[in-house]
């Protein structure tokens, strides 16, 4: 089925009776060429662009719960490309470009936004990294713009200027930086991925890999033994644990990180606003929220919930850059399990073992990526070469010296 | 005052208290919150929904509250999204309504409801898509304009908030029948009690209802009750106070209304306080939450909460209307006409779903019966029943007492996660058996409905609770209250309606439900996400569970078997300013000032955030109307005569022991084994991966005594990383650690007349001629007669320097006696601006070269990593991948002719394309040179070290900028570091 | 959280710097054949449990003694706290 206006109108005036699923709920078959685990963002993408884009057929995506249960619908739904270094920003800016014809393509409006993303800087050297990275930025085809004190006070007139504990000295702005609706992320490709045939599958756990010779053949689930010719883990958050069924160790930890949502306000807030002396980023719904976080709780965690001192920490920022917020209502928190990679840095890789393949370590970045990590986990899946964008992403990168880290910080996961 | 104001009820008749809603002004009485005087007003319109803009009155008496939200107060203090039902009603209160295009009552947003059918549940998704760029111009904005609710005035908040700590063995979240049984029972045990309560009165139920216990009513025994708890020092009261979150080991989270309940908050009172409160053991009696039914128009004003028309007319001395139908499948119903009936309110009808409905003397009992429909654009003015036999009545009235049955208040139960459980007597969910640690359930939060069943849980969950941490108590004489049973019937809403709202705030029906599940969104979490049902900011307390029983009888599954509904902290929402307490505007860090800043600061200097340390970045003087001219004079006086900074903030971190020489052998790359005792070494630090972590000296004072010093931005990471090696790594070492960053007072003195000026100082005894004291010398030494000192003649600005060191107390003094002895020498005091152009002269690198990503061998320093011994990072540091043949090395840079070189420049080949794939590096520092009368910079370059001379373009198409640059040694002065050693 | 200090007894969480998993403490041998191996294992490879969990917590705002903590990572129980300079040293470092 087609969405349109003409179709909601023709919809609304005989009663809603002719919607169907937006997916098949899918059982699963005895076997396929390609199974992907886990049905969030990346997992939908990968199966979307492998039947749109490289031709595959028999696709299934296994999830463990409900699809879009996990990070793609727990973020604060922020896309940008914005990076520093060479492994990243053709990656994300390829990302950006993919999200800016995603409706279109999908027949779903995820309600993309480019509103507009502003790192504030609050000093010299913060503004010399944002000289920096604004000029790989461009370089690498994407758009910035360095902004002074005034700059910023133009877009934002109610940011502290004049009692700031540390002063906004200006900003780099990425206009075509902004937001989008996350859940419709997951439910247009899914939608997408269903008309193409792919089978989504609910409520079906991978609880082993069923492997060969070191090749894998298939996977055991909780609804039963289901063969693959190729494997694709997509589980961020859960990395960890299904890759050690395939008895391999990550260069992973699991880390949660909270965020927030207001009441509903009228709108306030016209883009997406980071502090760049505290820990805090800031942008508002279309319903009227302001959606914000921070940094994550810091400790190993799959529990989905954080801890009051971050939360205060969060909010103590967001005050202090935006004074009106203190009597702003905190409505909501929740936490999604990161995983944290060991150079902040993701991986789109094959593994040791033949047919199995890895996406993951995405930090708390994965949603930006959503449409380049499903593209360029095809393009592996179907080639067996990486996509031109995602050559850096590799497992083995710590064995060779060919580490990408944005925030210099080194293998401490925590720090990313 | 209006008819629909009772008599009795806990408000004081004789305070009326002036208010206004919308302008007009209205009388209200000390008790009342904003909702009950505006009910008594007669004013049952007091909101707009969030997507049909329909008018909406009162649901609730409490925190549950969706549809009376206002902003309250003006100007800086406006509060948008107040609840009016938790708003404690002052003198000179001023509420607006909200989310409103036009007034209240003809709201030009309310054609969003004419048009209702096309804004089905998630409609949004299917269209908007075409042309491309109306979404961003012309859809997104218009949808945006429409939705919010309330609006922020966006002035900074006027009011302070406070955060504070308390520690308790049991903390009881509620003063109901159950929290004060609770309370009374550990209290009288001794053990250390903090009993919160939201509502501004203790009670809950007790004084809402008309029951007794045993011969008190129930207000009066919640006095007595009170009063004792007052009498006990061990048991904190704490009215207006909401327990917002449980985290982990028991800690959980409060805020106390310090001052809402006034005009402003008292001269130096925080308007509230955020309370992190440790508790051994924690009780939940956070009581029950009513749900309506859902019915066809169901959502006009004065269609209510049973209870809380029960509550308004007892508590509160209110009514809606003067003429109320109840509808309902429960006992509770009734108990409402009753309670009504006896406070003078008409009820000339119930309608019960049960077709065992008992009667009640002197009121209509319609059972089988249910509602078809309410009339009334602004408030109810009539309800069509359909009766059991089918035919359909119409009843006039001015509000409906809705009761649906109890849902146990669950919030708190299920913040960590844990899933609630049904409870087939109640027809709802109760608390689990996966509740946060530390934490037990009483009274109607855990499902025990009645009067007596919530005393006696209350008292046996503090016995039992204080039993598990060793406190022995009794649970005591309870007063005799009512035990009905529960009698409650599921019927969740009225087949047929076109549209029954189940979440009433965000504008969910049932209709939505049944689209949600036509297109498959069937999980609860896709029920949520796909209807928004529960996601408004009574975080749907009153819609979960009956949109779960919707979707139940869709996919035919019992309701435990369609999904539980979890909730997520807070319980109710947090003003962000609590949460933020003190550590806004100034405050927000602290400030760490050097010991010469008053000095300074005296001096006129200008500072800057290094961290959280203020540091003096120049010394403007008079005449001098641009910072450059005052930082090229810092440098050339510096590197002409002496000058003198404050280099405090460098970390420093004390090592002694017998092992302090081979621990300091392992932490940095280079060789510190065989330093001699009275000298200094460069050191550079690697972090374990193998990458340039930090870079300062170690002074060897004694043989068994080194002193490390840090960069000021690694102070705190160097020393824990330390002490990581010390207790993890190499434990077996005899040394310890300390950081003594605070405790000395040190100063650069660099120039050419730096040790005469010195030399004035330090006293006699201690030679320190170039002979005795040569470049890289260190010592223990005595200032100004006899007071203790270090000495290190370490040079970052590459002149003939020294860095002294005494207890920070005589840090002001020091830098004013210096000052004082260096007028000869014409001292010139520098900051960290002439600072940083003097190490960029000298090609020293600093955090902007160990920017976490580079090598000692990037640093020109590959030679320094020892692969002689064992120190942390060397065995990492040999990978492939950072030792390649064109691997980044820094460089100089200098403008070929004019032109200034920005820091953050990418560098290109001389000519060809300016992208990302011909990048050859980047820009990491760039200053004036005084000295060279030219820009310079430093950068990393593709293996730069065998390409000086060559031209290359630093290119800024960030700002527009493209400079010719060449690549020269990092060394632009005295690159033989002749200077150091004179 | 509050974790249970050997020597100062309960502490809020918040006093401590993380780090990761304890098995930071096992710096392989850096003269050994397979050292380039060993150390990035080390360094890299985590089993990242869902459950129970030895990580390094440091008292940055306290004793600054590290500390390893047993913890287990799903619903944050906390069942184990001892020093790290005591765990090393029954672990054989520095022999």
């Amino acid at each position: 089925m087609r969405y349109s206006g003409f179709r909601v109108i023709k919809e609304a005036l005989t009663g809603h009776k002719g919607w169907t699923p937006a997916w098949r709920d899918a059982s699963p078959q005895a076997d396929y060429d390609y199974v992907i685990i886990g049905g969030g963002g990346h997992g939908l993408a990968a199966a979307y662009y492998l039947a749109a884009q490289f031709g595959g057929k028999r696709i299934a995506v296994l999830e463990k719960g409900w699809i879009g249960g996990g990070n793609v619908g727990r973020n604060t739904t922020i896309i940008r490309s914005n990076y520093m270094l060479d492994g990243n920003e053709p990656f994300y800016e390829f990302s950006l470009k993919l999200w800016e014809g995603l409706e279109q393509e999908l027949n779903y409006n995820a309600m993309v936004s480019q509103r507009g993303i502003l790192n504030l800087v609050h000093s010299d050297a913060q503004r010399d990294g944002a000289r920096r990275r604004g000029n790989a930025m461009i370089l690498n085809g994407s758009d910035a713009e360095l902004l002074d004190t005034e700059g910023v006070r133009k877009l934002y007139p109610f940011l502290n200027f004049d009692n700031a504990r540390f002063p906004i000295k200006g900003g780099l702005l990425h206009r075509r930086g902004g937001t989008v609706r996350h859940d419709a992320v997951a439910w247009g490709y899914a939608r997408g991925a269903d008309q193409l045939g792919v089978d989504i599958i609910q409520n079906c756990e991978v609880t082993g890999f069923r492997i060969e010779n070191g090749k894998v053949k298939g996977v055991e689930t909780s609804r039963g033994y289901i063969g693959a010719k190729k494997v694709a883990s997509s589980v961020a958050g859960s990395s960890s644990r299904v890759m050690s069924l395939a008895g391999l160790r990550l260069p992973i930890e699991s880390h949660v990180l909270q965020a927030f949502v207001s009441e509903g306000l009228k709108p306030t807030i016209p883009g997406v606003i980071t502090f760049g002396a505290g820990h805090f980023y800031c942008s508002q719904s279309d319903k009227g929220g302001l959606v914000f976080g921070g940094d994550i709780d810091g400790y190993n965690s799959y529990a989905q919930r954080g801890n009051l001192p971050v939360v205060e920490d969060v909010v103590e920022s967001g005050v202090a850059l935006i004074p009106a917020l203190g009597r702003v209502r905190l409505l909501r928190g929740w936490g999604g399990i990161m995983d944290m990679s060991m150079d902040g840095t993701p991986f789109i890789d094959r593994t040791p073992i033949d047919g199995l393949y890895f996406n993951g370590g995405w930090c708390y970045g994965g949603f930006k990526a959503t449409p380049a990590a499903g593209w360029c986990l095809a393009h592996l899946l179907a080639t067996d070469t990486p996509h031109e964008t995602a050559t850096a992403y590799r497992l083995d990168r710590f064995r060779t010296g060919h580490i990408v880290d944005e925030k210099g910080q080194g293998a401490q996961p925590n720090l990313h | 005052m209006s008819i629909n104001r009772l008599t009795g009820g806990l408000i004081d008749h004789a305070s009326p208290l002036q208010f206004t809603f919308d302008g007009k002004t209205f009388e209200g009485r000390k008790g009342d919150t904003l909702a009950s005087a505006l009910l008594a007003n007669d004013v049952r319109l007091m909101g707009r929904s969030f997507k049909y803009h329909r008018p909406r009155g009162v649901l609730s008496a409490g925190s549950e509250e969706p549809n009376a939200l206002v902003e309250l107060r003006s100007g800086a203090r406006r509060e948008p999204n107040t609840r009016a039902t938790t708003v404690e009603l002052f003198d000179g209160l001023t509420a607006d309504s909200q989310n409103r295009l036009g007034s209240l009552k003809f709201d030009a947003l309310g054609v969003n409801d004419v048009f209702h059918r096309f804004f089905a549940a998630g409609f949004y998704y299917k269209t908007f898509m075409w042309p491309k760029a109306f979404w961003e111009k012309l859809y997104e904005p218009m949808i945006r304009h429409a939705a919010g609710l309330g609006s922020i005035s966006l002035q900074d908040d006027p009011d302070v908030y406070d955060k504070g700590f308390l520690h308790c063995d049991l903390l009881v979240v509620g003063a109901g029948p159950a929290g004060l049984a609770a309370a009374l029972t550990a209290g009288r045990a001794g053990a250390r009690v903090i009993l919160a309560e939201e509502d501004f009165l203790l009670g809950g139920r007790l004084i809402a209802d008309t029951g007794t216990l045993t011969d008190m009513s129930g207000a009066d025994w919640v006095g007595t009750a009170q009063a004792e708890l007052a009498t006990m020092d061990n048991v904190r009261i704490m009215p207006r106070t909401t327990v917002v979150g449980a985290y982990d080991h028991g800690v959980y989270g409060a805020v106390e209304r310090i001052s809402d309940h006034l005009a402003v908050p008292e001269d130096g009172k925080p308007r509230q306080v955020f309370w992190r409160i440790y508790s051994k053991r924690a009780l939940v009696c956070a009581g029950a939450i009513e749900r309506p039914i859902a019915f066809e128009n169901n959502d006009r004003p004065g269609v209510m909460l049973a209870g809380a028309v029960r509550a308004y007319a007892n508590r509160w001395a209110a009514t809606p209307a003067p003429s109320v139908v109840v509808f309902t499948n429960n006992d509770d119903g009734h108990r409402t006409a009753a309670d009504l009936v006896a406070k003078g309110v008409s009820v000339p009808t119930i309608v019960d779903t049960r077709d065992t409905a008992p009667d009640m003397q002197g009121t209509e009992v319609l059972a089988g019966a249910q509602i078809a429909d309410t009339k009334g654009r602004l408030g109810v003015k009539s309800v069509t029943v359909k009766l059991i036999n089918g035919q359909t009545r119409v009843i006039p009235c001015g509000a409906v007492a809705v009761s649906g049955g109890w849902n146990p208040n669950l919030g708190l139960t299920c913040h960590q996660r844990g899933r609630p459980v049904w409870s087939e007597k109640i027809l709802s969910f109760v608390p689990g058996g996966d509740l946060p640690q530390g934490q037990s359930v009483a009274g109607a939060a855990n499902g025990e409905t009645s009067t007596h069943s919530a005393l006696a849980s209350g008292a046996q969950g503090a016995v039992d609770a204080l039993e598990s941490i060793g406190l022995t108590a009794q649970a005591g004489d309870l007063p005799a209250a009512e035990d009905r049973p529960v009698s409650v019937s599921p019927f969740w809403y009225v087949q047929g309606a076109k549209r029954a709202w189940v979440d009433f705030q965000n504008d969910v029906t049932v209709k939505d439900i049944k689209l949600s599940h036509q297109e498959g969104f069937r999980s609860v979490e896709h029920l949520k996400r796909y209807t928004t049902l529960g996601m408004a900011t009574d975080q749907g307390k009153t819609a979960n569970l009956t949109g779960l029983a919707v979707m139940a009888e869709l996919t035919g599954k019992t309701i435990p078997e369609t999904g539980t509904t979890i909730f997520r902290p807070p319980y109710t929402p947090v003003a962000m300013g609590a949460l933020a307490g003190r550590s806004v505007g100034k405050a927000f860090h602290p400030t760490r000032l050097t010991p010469s800043h008053h000095w300074a600061a005296e001096q006129g200097a200008e500072f800057v955030e290094v961290g959280n340390w203020l540091r003096a970045q120049y010394f403007p003087r008079p005449g001098e109307t641009h910072w450059r001219q005052a930082v090229d004079r810092e440098v050339l006086a510096t590197r002409s005569s002496v000058g003198v900074c404050d280099v405090t903030t460098l970390g420093k971190i004390d090592v002694q022991g017998a092992d302090a020489a081979a621990f300091l052998n392992k932490i940095y790359a280079n060789g510190f084994a065989k330093l001699a005792v009275g000298k200094v070494r460069y050191g550079l630090m690697l972090r374990e991966d193998g990458i340039a972590y930090d870079d300062g000296t170690a002074a060897r004072l004694a043989e068994d005594h080194f002193v490390v010093t840090t960069t000021t931005a690694n102070a705190v990471p160097v020393y824990r990383n330390m002490e990581f090696a010390r207790q993890c790594l190499w434990p077996d070492l005899d040394v310890q650690l300390i950081s003594t960053t605070e405790a000395w007072a040190q100063y650069a003195v660099a120039g050419p007349n730096a040790r005469k000026l010195l030399q004035k100082i330090v006293d006699p005894e201690f030679d320190i001629t170039n002979d005795a004291f040569p470049f890289m010398a260190c010592g223990e030494i005595t200032v100004g007669g006899g007071l203790r000192a270090r000495l290190f003649r370490i040079s970052f600005s590459g002149e003939l320097a020294f860095e002294i060191a005494v207890p920070t107390r005589y840090g002001d003094a020091l830098i004013r006696r210096l000052m004082d002895e260096g007028q000869e020498f014409d001292l010139t005091p520098y900051g960290t601006e002439a600072l940083g152009v003097m190490r960029i002269e000298k090609g020293h690198a600093t955090g902007a070269e160990l920017n976490g990503t580079t090598t000692a061998l990037n640093l020109g320093m590959g030679r320094m990593v020892s692969k002689k011994k064992d120190c942390i990072g060397n065995t990492l540091s040999e990978r492939d991948g950072l030792n390649t043949a064109d691997a980044l090395a820094l460089v100089g840079l200098k403008p070929k002719g004019d032109g200034q070189i920005m820091t953050g420049s990418h560098l290109m080949a001389a000519s060809g394309p300016v992208d990302a794939a011909h990048d050859q590096g980047y820009v990491t520092s760039a200053a004036y040179s005084p000295i060279l009368e030219s820009s310079i910079g430093l950068a990393f370059v593709k293996n730069g070290s065998n390409r000086l001379g060559e031209t290359m373009r630093a290119v800024n198409p960030l700002e527009g900028g493209e400079l010719l640059v060449e690549l020269v040694s990092a060394h632009f002065v005295d690159p033989e570091g002749g200077r150091l050693r004179d | 959280m509050i974790i249970n200090h050997p020597l100062l007894g309960p502490r809020d969480a918040a006093e401590f710097v993380y780090l990761g998993d304890a098995g930071l403490i096992d710096r392989p041998d850096w003269q050994a054949d397979d050292a380039a191996q060993a150390f990035h294992d080390y360094m890299y490879l985590r089993d990242n449990p869902a459950g129970l969990h030895r990580e390094l917590w440091f008292h940055e705002q306290g004793d600054r003694s590290w500390l390893v903590v047993t913890r287990n990572t799903v619903t944050h129980e906390i069942t184990n706290v001892e020093l790290a300079r005591d765990v090393a040293i029954a672990q054989g470092r520095g022999q």
